[in-house]
């Protein structure tokens, strides 16, 4: 399918006028729930990093047992907020999306309009971008506040955590338009999104995993969002290694618009 | 005058238009025109094809083959082209239930790539024109099904359309919201927007529609206008008759047999009741009653599209 490969490479396409039109359908809702959205958005990272980072940290710092004597608080806060926007993006690809295929009838009304599926496809993608954006700034404020980044590089974590958002978002997305009930949905987060959260070097590195499992953990996008950000955050960048992550983040968003291109219009246009 | 053929040229064109869902045949080879300015009718029974009929129009849903332009447009190259002038009432309401009245306007004009001073200052006038402005900062979801279907004309009157499709407009509404609907759509009719839409209710064919076709299992049955198709295929007056249930048989009029033979050139005999096709209803109950019938219940009206679609198919557009 090369003719969709070369749609997606023309930059003219993401940033289709019309794909606009969705973000600001999302942002007209969201005016309304904003306020809580951002409290809840700050009180989640303070809770996590106090809990897990200084308390538990207390007894892994003891041990002394994660390379290179770093705290375990700066261990895990870029790893927790990369993770926090990867549970965002997956989130909201799913439920969400469901309903304006399904329930709400909002897809429906909209191709009513000028807009096409993809316009459906790449606006939405933008919303849960903006909203991962918004959690992660929010989430580099509480770091920021308890001081938990070796470096000041640590705001391009919040690139990268997005970039991970879209990584799960997309391709997700793409697999909510072939789904006509939203019962897939609590097995790809059982048996999916949280074992990843548990096992991709969030709270511990992924070399303490068995042998077999650790190939397992490279292809997951959560692994490279976790890796390049904690290497930005704890000032240990390898260039060559960031490189790599941030390309496996790309390859997985791409392909997962290119999937949901298909998807959207095979469900949406019939 | 060779230029006036663009003026008179349709707005909607189908030739051999089909529709199938894998093996299903949803629309089954249909040829309609729809002119400019008209009020044009898709009657018929649930799952005849209509809303399938009306989505390809909406360039909405791939046309499996035949023809069909809007616009004079071909729906798969030009589908942005041809919704941009296009007002499209859905089956379902389909409205946002987390945005205020005027907001579902207001980002339904942003969707046409109205400004949002321009998308404002049609969407107030919309609401006027649908009389909703007193509700226009309500949510949606506590308004009654008459006011949400209200919304819906005025949210699909945002990019002022030329034509309008309505998927019927009224089923669920009770008579004074239905009532009210029809002069909002008389109204728009009466200011030149060709109005295509889908119904089973036969008067609201009969209210609505300058011209329609009869639609039944997929394909089209009949076309003319209310008047052309009820002197076509139906007589003038229609007698309806009720029996009293004889013992032990099923339909009222089971034991009736030859009794009503000649009494008019075609007769209907229902499970309630019996359908006497008569130019002179009041001279067919004076026979009826010298013959010795003894009815529970006469009733002399006149034929209808019900009538038509009965004739033509043999059932009842409401089942």
């Amino acid at each position: 399918m090369t003719v969709i490969g070369l749609r997606i490479a023309r930059p003219g396409a993401i940033a289709s006028r019309r794909s606009l039109r969705v973000l600001e359908h999302d942002l007209l809702v969201f005016r309304r729930g904003w306020f809580s959205y951002l409290l809840s958005g700050l009180s989640q990272p303070f809770l996590y990093l106090v809990a897990m980072g200084i308390g538990l940290g207390l007894y892994v710092n003891r041990n002394g047992s994660l390379p290179g004597g770093v705290p375990y608080l700066d261990y895990i806060a870029p790893a927790l907020l990369v993770t926090q926007a990867m549970m965002a993006g997956a989130f909201e690809a799913a439920w969400p999306i469901m309903g304006k295929i399904t329930w709400d009838g909002t897809y429906e009304a909209a191709l009513n309009t000028p807009l096409s599926a993809c316009d459906l496809l790449l606006g939405d993608l933008m919303w849960i971008g903006f909203r991962a954006t918004l959690l992660s700034v929010l989430f580099l404020l509480v770091i920021a506040v308890l001081g938990a980044a070796a470096s000041p590089l640590v705001v391009l974590a919040v690139p990268v955590a997005v970039l991970t958002a879209l990584a799960f978002a997309a391709p997700i997305m793409a697999f909510t338009a072939t789904q006509s009930r939203d019962s897939g949905f609590n097995a790809l987060f059982r048996f999916g999104i949280t074992p990843l959260f548990l096992f991709s070097g969030t709270f511990f590195p992924i070399e303490k995993l068995p042998l077999f499992l650790q190939p397992l953990a490279w292809i997951t996008p959560l692994y490279h969002g976790v890796a390049a950000a904690r290497s930005l955050s704890l000032g240990q960048v390898e260039p060559v290694g960031l490189t790599v992550h941030i390309s496996a983040l790309a390859v997985v968003v791409v392909a997962g618009v290119a999937a949901g291109r298909i998807t959207f219009r095979r469900r949406l246009v019939v | 005058m060779p230029e006036t053929a663009p003026a008179t040229a349709p707005l909607i064109h189908a030739r051999g238009l089909r529709k199938c869902f894998g093996a299903f045949t949803a629309v089954d080879g249909v040829d309609f025109d729809v002119a400019p300015g008209e009020a044009f009718g898709f009657l018929g029974p649930n799952g005849a094809g209509k809303t399938s009929t009306m989505r390809m129009i909406g360039t909405v849903s791939p046309v499996t083959s035949g023809t069909l332009t809007v616009f004079g447009l071909d729906p798969a190259r030009h589908g942005a082209k041809i919704r941009t002038r296009l007002g499209v009432v859905p089956q379902a309401d389909t409205l946002d239930n987390e945005l205020s009245v005027l907001e579902n306007l207001l980002i339904y004009g942003r969707y046409f790539d109205l400004s949002w001073a321009e998308s404002r200052r049609r969407a107030i006038e919309l609401l006027e024109f649908v009389q909703l402005t007193d509700r226009a900062n309500d949510k949606v979801e506590p308004l009654s099904g008459g006011m949400k279907r209200r919304l819906v004309i005025a949210r699909s009157l945002i990019n002022e359309p030329s034509l309008l499709l309505l998927d019927e407009p009224t089923t669920g509404l009770d008579p004074q919201a239905r009532h009210l609907l029809w002069d909002r759509l008389y109204r728009l009719k009466q200011r030149g927007v060709t109005l295509c839409l889908t119904t089973h209710y036969m008067d609201e064919a009969e209210q609505l529609c300058d011209r329609l076709v009869v639609m039944d299992r997929a394909k089209i049955v009949a076309e003319g206008s209310p008047r052309q198709l009820i002197e076509k295929y139906v007589t003038k007056e229609v007698l309806e008759l009720r029996f009293p249930r004889a013992e032990g048989e099923a339909d009222d009029s089971a034991h009736l047999d030859g009794q009503l033979d000649g009494l008019a050139e075609r007769i209907e005999q229902l499970p309630d009741r019996v359908l006497v096709y008569t130019a002179d209803g009041e001279a067919a109950v004076a026979t009826a009653f010298e013959r010795g019938l003894r009815p529970a219940s006469v009733l002399v009206r006149r034929s209808t599209l019900e009538d038509v679609f009965l004739r033509l198919t043999g059932r009842s557009l409401i089942e």
